[in-house]
């Protein structure tokens, strides 16, 4: 920890996808329009595979670290020194950067390389992958990012993307609107986020150790201890902050609600950003400042509350939704919820295990769906499909092994990762029973719906109409080698993190040097043992099920839908009216209060504004008034005067002449006295 | 008392008395003919002050010449309203006062300065130093004098002119 | 008594008073030419006086001598004014004549 190794390359695996962005961006118009459109893709999809290589070497050279150095970084440019707060353009490697850039630049590239088969006759070709490019540029300064402040950068980025590629098709009003709740829901969450960084560089700062980067932040965490604002602690407070920009970028309760209506985007874009990499951006977070949330306990259990109810509540919407890719929006959100779980019982390597299997077959999944969707000439309703096994069978087998991996199916990726988090769910210090029970619950009906849309859709008679039936086929190669190797990967990836009672787990030991000290509780191992048979059964159950009431039909959805009249089906199937009521509440009331500030505007200001102007008009009036009768009356009254006054004068003009005489000898003899009395 | 003293007296009587005709009297023919008095009166005052040719001229110019010419223009308006004693603008009473204030203020003035006096008084004929004066330092004025006569010889003819022509 | 200068002085203004008296009074317009000769011959007492009770010489009989000249001259314009007049107002009345008059 003390001395991370310096390099100068780590700023590609950032900048490369920033300069595809920029090419595509700028000059992608002419581009496609001259050369072509594989152009396009080569150069959109060359900077992230090539990214992912040079992930790979510094994975390698990660490895060949003692676990305590394991910290590449590479400082490119100092950015700002403002007071006391300095901050560098620095990207750094560390375990846990390893995995996620390992998981952005792998599961990436593939999916950009599926997108050049799906996107191939959209005419805003070079748009989309302009925007995906720099959506993995965003991404991947999140997660290198060594200070706050730069992950910020990132954390906006990837909403800014989202928001653009959700609305990628801009001319249907209903995409657009769906780009915009996305974006606005995320920005209530960054606003806690924002306020997250402050309080925390406020608390460093206060005690001399000003900084926002992560490992400085890590080492004086010691210095949250005992500080206190407005009489909670400073560390649950800022992680509370934090956790709330986490609910919003990751669509945990109360911010999720943008994710089912950014189904709108194309499927590629669903996989990589709503499956894949944005939405996993919150677990990241938290498990980078793990040492920040340990301290805060209640933080934690409000995490790992919310996140089993997320869980819960989205596996239960998922049951009765009929579109093919709301059902995956449902099913991430649940799984994030694990995620959270499993960081809300301090079980950050768990959480970031599941992150990374779930990346795996939750592409798979929105992949295997695009393809579905793409033979199906654009229909999304499940209701309309059936009977794709016998037209698509890469699909049918890829999407199969995925539905496997999330049913926590033993063997599977899936299984591994979720069961560990059940498992820490029950027996963590941070843990509880009702916390691992309500998870289980959600397992069982994760299981089911799955299994659910895997029958609906590609086996049984085919629902949809001649003409559709008529163009069913496999998608080209570009789309289903993605499928494939995301496929393995469900299956393969789980083995490095196996729990404790099989064998070595390689994934926590990797991640050891990250994660702060955590208090094990101990338990015996046949309890794990006896959880994961539980686990395992629910799971079966749920398979079960799904198998009676939509392979064999013999059981009918429709009696459980009638259950309760028909409540709770309504209820699932509305989502639980959220949306309705957030519209009603927020949406509405805002607009509402902007009715009061434009009534004040018009009648109180304008009001204001009008009456000062009539009363000058009136001012002037009287100043006029003023005018007219004070001051040309003065001027009048010395005109008057003077007439007045030469008018009696007038009458000295009496024509005779011995007046004059007199008056002229009057004056002579006053002369003379005068001169006589006064003068010698 | 003097012989000359007596003389001086009853010349002055004469002028005074001639003059206080004019001035009140309600006949303008009578006003006229004082004033004739008062002319030969103030000649003899300037025989008395040893001005011959002075008294010469006074008696040629102003008797022969200028009463006569006033009593031609009394003759020729006689025929209008005669004099009257009170004026519109001011009466006899405030002229008398503010004549007699004047008069009043005149008679202190004079006998309060100091005179310069000759140191002795002779009585020569003047007629030949009078003639040089005018010939050598007063030759400009006598001059223009001259044209004034002129001048006022052509003006009377004019204003008068049209009585004749009609 | 003697004779002085102060008698001939009192006497010129006299003569003076009684002239200005008449200017001042008199309505009939030949009777203020007859008042204003009267004055110039107080003026021209005076005049000759002071020449010859003072070291002046004959000068003071030279302005007499201009004086009367110039009262000569006076006389016959200002009475060519007063027939004039009567031409045309047919009275000589210096009340009538203030046609001026505002």
């Amino acid at each position: 920890m003390e001395h991370p190794i310096q390099t100068d390359y780590l700023r590609w695996i950032v900048l490369l996808p920033l300069i595809g962005a920029a090419l595509n961006g700028l000059l992608g118009a002419e581009l496609q329009k001259r050369i072509g459109k594989w152009w396009i893709s080569l150069v959109a999809c060359a900077p992230v595979i090539v990214a992912f290589g040079i992930s790979v070497a510094a994975f390698v050279k990660l490895k060949a670290l003692a676990p305590e150095e394991r910290f590449l970084i590479d400082r490119a440019y100092s950015w700002l020194t403002v007071g006391s707060l300095h901050v560098d353009v620095s990207f750094w490697v560390d375990p846990l950067s390893a995995v996620m850039i390992l998981v952005v630049t792998g599961i990436g590239g593939l999916i950009h390389i599926y997108s050049t088969g799906y996107m191939h006759d959209d005419k805003a070709y070079w748009r989309y992958f302009a925007f995906l490019n720099l959506f993995t540029f965003s991404m991947l300064l999140l997660v290198t990012a060594d200070s706050m402040l730069l992950m910020f950068i990132g954390w906006e980025g990837v909403g800014l993307c989202s928001y653009a590629l959700i609305g990628f098709w801009y001319h249907d009003p209903v995409n657009t609107r769906a780009g915009n709740k996305a974006f606005i829901v995320n920005r209530v969450g960054d606003f806690g986020f924002i306020l997250g960084i402050f309080l925390i560089f406020w608390t460093l700062d206060k005690q001399g150790h000003a900084t926002v980067v992560f490992r400085e932040i890590a080492q004086n965490a010691s210095l949250f201890q005992g500080q206190m604002l407005w009489g909670v602690p400073v560390a649950t407070l800022a992680t509370l902050f934090l956790f709330l920009g986490a609910t919003g970028k990751s669509a945990q309760i109360p911010l999720y609600v943008w994710l089912p209506d950014a189904m709108q985007g194309p499927t590629p874009v669903s996989a990589l950003i709503h499956a894949a990499t944005m939405v996993t951006a919150g677990v990241y977070m938290i498990a980078r400042l793990n040492i920040l949330f340990s301290m805060a306990p209640f933080t934690l259990s409000l995490v790992a509350a919310v996140g089993v109810a997320t869980a819960l509540g989205a596996a239960t919407i998922a049951l009765t939704q009929t579109d093919i890719k709301r059902v995956l929006a449902y099913s991430t959100i649940s799984q994030l919820g694990y995620m959270f779980l499993g960081a809300g019982v301090a079980a950050y390597a768990p959480a970031v295990f599941h992150l990374m299997t779930h990346a795996f077959f939750k592409a798979c999944l929105f992949l295997g769906s695009g393809s579905v969707i793409h033979a199906m000439g654009g229909e999304q309703d499940m209701s309309k499909m059936g009977g794709l096994r016998k037209y698509m069978p890469k699909t049918f087998w890829t999407f199969t092994i995925a539905v496997l991996a999330i049913a926590g199916t033993p063997f599977t990726a899936g299984f591994f990762s979720k069961d560990e988090i059940l498992w820490q769910a029950f027996s963590s210090a941070h843990g509880s029973v009702w916390l691992w029970f309500f998870a289980l619950v959600g397992a069982g009906l994760t299981a089911f719906y799955m299994f659910r849309q895997l029958f609906m859709v590609f086996f049984g008679e085919s629902r949809a109409d001649h003409h559709t039936q008529g163009h069913l086929h496999e998608s080209p190669p570009a789309m289903t080698w993605p499928l494939i190797i995301l496929a393995i990967g469900s299956i393969v990836a789980g083995y490095i993190g196996l729990p404790g009672v099989f064998g070595p787990n390689l994934f926590a030991g990797w991640m050891e040097p990250v994660i702060a000290e955590v208090h094990e509780a101990e338990h015996s191992a046949a309890a794990e043992y006896g959880l994961m048979a539980l686990s395992v059964g629910v799971a079966a159950t749920g398979f079960f099920i799904a198998y009676l009431m939509y392979y064999r039909r013999t059981l009918s959805p429709g009696r459980f839908a009638s259950l309760a009249g028909g409540l709770f089906y309504r209820l699932s199937y509305n989502k639980y009216y959220v949306d309705e009521f957030y519209q009603k509440l927020f949406v509405e009331g805002t607009l509402k209060l902007a009715a009061v500030g434009v009534w004040i505007d018009r009648y109180i200001i304008d009001g204001i504004v009008d009456g000062s102007a009539r009363l000058t008009v009136f001012i002037s009036w009287l100043e006029g008034l003023f005018d007219n009768y004070v001051i040309d009356g003065m001027v009048n009254a010395v005109a008057d005067i003077i007439f007045w006054s030469g008018a009696k004068f007038k009458k000295v003009q009496t024509g005779s002449i011995n007046g004059y005489l007199y008056v002229v000898l009057g004056a002579v003899v006053l002369a003379i006295i005068i001169k006589l009395r006064y003068a010698g | 008392m003097e012989l000359g003293t007596v003389v001086f007296y009853l010349v002055a009587a004469l002028v005074v008395g001639s003059a206080a005709m004019v001035a009140f009297s309600r006949n303008i023919i009578y006003s006229a003919f004082s004033l004739l008095g008062t002319f030969a009166g103030v000649a003899g005052i300037y025989v008395f002050l040893g001005a011959d040719f002075v008294a010469a001229v006074q008696l040629l110019i102003y008797v022969g010449g200028i009463l006569v010419l006033i009593l031609f223009a009394v003759m020729l308006t006689h025929r209008i309203t005669d004099v009257q004693i009170t004026n519109r603008t001011a009466g006899i009473v405030p002229g008398i006062l503010i004549v007699g204030i004047f008069l009043a203020l005149l008679i202190q003035t004079i006998r309060e300065t100091p005179w310069a006096k000759a140191k002795e008084i002779v009585y020569t004929p003047t007629s030949a130093k009078i003639g040089d004066l005018f010939l050598q330092s007063y030759l400009l004025p006598f001059e223009l004098a001259s044209i004034v006569l002129l001048a006022a010889l052509i003006g009377a003819v004019v204003l008068a002119r049209k009585e004749i022509k009609g | 008594m003697e004779i002085t200068l102060t008698h001939f002085l009192i006497l010129g203004a006299i003569v003076f008073c009684l002239g200005l008296f008449t200017v001042l009074t008199r309505r009939n317009a030949i009777s203020v030419l007859m008042g204003v000769e009267l004055i110039l011959n107080s003026a021209n007492i005076n005049y000759v006086a002071f020449a010859h009770y003072s070291s002046g010489g004959v000068d003071g009989q030279i302005y007499a001598i201009f004086v009367i000249m110039l009262a000569a001259a006076e006389a016959a314009v200002g009475l060519a004014i007063v027939l004039a007049i009567f031409q045309l107002f047919h009275t000589i009345d210096v009340g009538a004549t203030e046609t001026l008059k505002e």
